[in-house]
């Protein structure tokens, strides 16, 4: 059955956590299958306060082939790291 | 004029009442404890990895469920007996479940028609229950209930998938349905234990139950393109202890442990 079900990628919101993380995929038959299994396979420890599912075939990725490309070019420009500015002492909670 | 003799009837009274609501107690904690130990033999068999979780989680809450059913029907006995004396050490014409419980897993279709119509009257028993006059029994089911929500959705998901689904998931949803139809007189077919209940405002009026399970089922069964079977009243007797021989096997499974090794603790 499995060959028929399409995959789904699944994304759980923690009790203190402010942000959907991705936690793994299923197979499902459709999306309200997903989040069933999705509740019955990663909130069985209760993990988790709301799901995301999303079919894996619509996630659109980066080519590891392009990481070069992409990523390459930032490593060398560490002046965009916040580290170089001093705070001010006024300044609370930044 | 003596005080005693009337209370001596007050106790004599409060014996029958306390009688009476252990049996009660014990026949929906058996429901769930037959239910559960079912549905657990599907792990490790079901036909989809998550599915097997999926069966495997409703088999959990629903031995949750019995667990605190028995442990309170145990104190009400006042034997001595706890929940895993009553579940392990009592042979089948003493367990109490609706005979539909019982009824073999067959394939998955067949497993999801007997869940739907036990989900469907625990669904509405529990959210009555929830206002018994019983506190303790109240408590016990308001946990239940929400669990129960849970196992509705996801047997009422497979049933309208099934039914509504190939041709053949189609014919066999509906062949398990006319299989299993005759044992849903049972559920509520009231005897003098519901009666009871009902007069002393514990248990809520089985005929008011049966037209709410009724309209539910009828709306599910609408869009899973099935057809309801025809009334059958004759009622089967497990919550008197009159059981299909299924029951018998499946215990001798469950119990096998107990039953060979007294006590066995691990």
């Amino acid at each position: 059955m499995s060959d028929d079900w399409p995959l789904f990628e699944v994304f759980i919101r923690s009790r203190s956590g402010l942000e959907h993380k991705h936690v793994g995929s299923l197979h499902a038959a459709d999306a309200r299958m997903a989040i069933e299994h999705a509740r019955d396979v990663y909130t069985r420890r209760s993990e988790g306060i709301s799901i995301w599912v999303a079919r894996s075939a619509d996630i659109v990725a980066s080519d590891p082939e392009e990481a070069e490309a992409l990523f390459e070019p930032a490593r060398d420009k560490v002046y965009r790291h916040p580290t170089f500015y001093s705070i001010p002492e006024e300044v609370k909670n930044l | 004029m003596s005080a005693s003799p009337t209370a001596a009837t007050d106790d004599d009274r409060e014996r029958t009442r306390r009688e009476a609501l252990c049996r009660y107690v014990l026949r929906l904690g058996d429901t769930s404890l037959v239910l559960g130990q079912r549905l657990s033999e599907w792990i490790g068999h079901a036909p989809e990895l998550e599915e097997d979780l999926g069966l495997a989680n409703l088999a959990l809450d629903l031995i949750g469920q019995a667990r605190l059913l028995l442990g309170y029907a145990g104190e009400l006995e006042g034997q001595g007996r706890d929940e895993d004396a009553l579940a392990f050490l009592r042979d089948a014409p003493e367990f109490t479940n609706l005979t539909l419980a019982e009824q073999p897993n067959g394939d998955f279709g067949r497993t999801i028609v007997r869940q739907w119509l036990l989900d469907c009257w625990q669904l509405e028993m529990y959210q009555a229950l929830a206002g018994s006059a019983d506190t303790r029994l109240a408590a016990i089911v308001s946990k239940a209930v929400k669990e129960t929500r849970y196992h509705y959705r996801f047997s009422s998901g497979w049933l309208v998938r099934l039914g509504d689904g190939t041709e053949e998931s189609h014919r066999r949803v509906q062949v398990a349905l006319d299989e299993l139809w005759r044992f849903t007189a049972e559920l509520f077919a009231p005897d003098e234990i519901d009666e009871s209940m009902q007069a002393a405002a514990i248990a809520p009026s089985l005929t008011e139950l049966a037209s709410r399970w009724s309209s539910r089922i009828d709306a599910d069964l609408a869009s899973a393109t099935l057809a309801r079977p025809a009334a059958q009243p004759y009622p089967w007797q497990g919550k008197r202890g009159v059981h299909t021989e299924h029951l018998g096997h499946m215990l001798g499974e469950m119990q096998h442990l107990q039953r060979t090794y007294p006590g066995a603790r691990w």
